[in-house]
């Protein structure tokens, strides 16, 4: 019962930084970079979220799979297995929910007022000093929707885990792929409490978000 | 010494076409809105860039067609102060006039640095604005705020000052005192400075120089 928990929230935990860092960055490229094939790019980054899990899973295990390209390599030269894997998880996890961070992110850098950065410009800044200084500072409440939502959605994933890290309990069993298992075998109990954590959890989590960024905006910064 | 510049640039109506040499002294541009005065200061300060002209400021070269020159925005040394002021709302008042300084290469050295910090202390002495340095940009009034932006742009020591109606954010019960600061703090800058206005009464108090702008030509 308490290993899924503690298991989803460490996956989502670490999915959250990696779709952080990579979100934050393909948001700076997309936004403030001339970088060739653009529109590509940016649908690229949003498919994840309007594929289907399963599609999402599929692709995934074809590429880190035993036969796939980063699978076999990481087998042959590291003796490492992703597949069915808590890492698988966390891959998995990190790609579905990677879109929201770009997402809230991108609109974020955006909506910073741009005389601001005009005006870091004039004061000597070159283009990432321009963006650590002041596009990023100013971004803090889409930048902490995108953490939150990103973090929620990691943590409810369940179509792509299933595909690339199986169930198996105790090493790949997050919270959403226990109750599905529960409910299988009849567990109605264990299913019950696992979905009352679960939506407990995510509603306070968007209850707080939702409440910050109120104060947040009340204060007028 | 002074500023030299010649921009032809196309617009959506017309095209810009103007040709202006100044001195150490303040050069006022006037004309109506849409009349390119604002795309005049981007092109000085590199943040649009020119079909074609000449650009230099003490005899360096900012921008040359021919030449092929076109050196960015951060490397111009100029001081641009915004219709807003475009204080860093994230900064405080302090943060805000040292941050052009952390970008020169002396503030690494401790002799060097603590020059540029007392510059900065005397600006803002000066200015009198010293009493705000802990304080938001939001907390501040408008001509405290402009003070700031005026502090923020001058201790990098810029090459050259651009002013974008630096006083029509004010309301008009403050306007006639900071006329008057103004016109004592100008005479501290002695480089070229261009200031763009559509009052003709800011024509007559601060211009060494005046242009008239109508549909991207002087009249």
């Amino acid at each position: 019962m308490f290993e899924p928990v503690v298991l989803s929230l460490k996956v989502a935990t670490i999915a959250t930084i990696i779709a952080f860092v990579f979100g934050v960055f393909f948001a700076y490229l997309l936004t403030k970079k001339n970088i060739p094939g653009k529109n590509v790019w940016e649908t690229a980054l949003i498919l994840p979220m309007i594929l289907p899990p399963s599609i999402v899973g599929y692709l995934l295990l074809k590429v880190f799979g035993r036969r796939g390209p980063i699978g076999a390599f990481l087998l042959d030269t590291f003796g490492m297995q992703i597949v069915f894997t808590w890492i698988a998880c966390v891959i998995a996890a990190s790609v579905v929910a990677l879109p929201l961070m770009y997402q809230n992110a991108k609109g974020a850098f955006q909506s910073v007022d741009r005389t601001y950065e005009l005006a870091a410009r004039t004061l000597g800044s070159g283009s990432f000093r321009v963006f650590r200084t002041v596009t990023f500072p100013l971004s803090g409440p889409g930048i902490v929707s995108g953490i939150v939502l990103t973090f929620a959605r990691a943590l409810g994933e369940f179509g792509a885990t299933l595909m690339l890290a199986g169930n198996i309990p105790g090493e790949t069993q997050t919270i959403p792929t226990s109750i599905y298992y529960a409910v299988v075998t009849g567990k109605d109990e264990q299913a019950n409490a696992l979905v009352i954590v679960m939506v407990v959890f995510s509603f306070m989590l968007v209850f707080g978000l939702n409440l910050w960024l109120k104060k947040k905006n009340y204060r007028g910064n | 010494m002074g500023l030299d510049f010649r921009i032809h640039k196309k617009l959506n109506y017309f095209d810009l076409d103007v040709d202006v040499s100044i001195a150490n002294e303040l050069l006022v541009i006037e004309g109506a809105s849409g009349a390119g005065k604002t795309t005049i200061l981007n092109c000085l300060s590199g943040l649009t860039t020119p079909d074609s002209g000449h650009i230099a400021v003490d005899d360096r070269v900012l921008f040359d067609d021919k030449a092929r020159i076109n050196i960015s925005t951060e490397k111009r040394h100029i001081g641009y102060l915004f219709q807003n002021y475009a204080l860093f709302p994230n900064m405080t008042v302090r943060n805000n006039i040292l941050y052009g300084l952390r970008n020169k290469r002396g503030f690494r050295h401790r002799q060097e640095r603590r020059e540029m910090l007392d510059y900065a202390d005397y600006t803002m002495d000066t200015l009198g604005i010293s009493h705000l340095a802990d304080k938001r940009p939001t907390h501040i009034s408008g001509g405290e705020k402009q003070r700031v932006a005026l502090a923020r742009a001058m201790v990098t020591r810029p090459a050259l000052m651009l002013l974008d109606e630096p006083f029509s954010a004010l309301d008009e019960n403050t306007k006639e005192k900071i006329y008057e600061e103004f016109m004592a703090f100008k005479d501290t800058l002695r480089i070229p400075t261009v200031l763009i206005t559509h009052n003709h009464r800011e024509t007559e108090l601060f211009a060494d120089k005046n242009i008239t702008l109508k549909e991207g030509r002087i009249i």
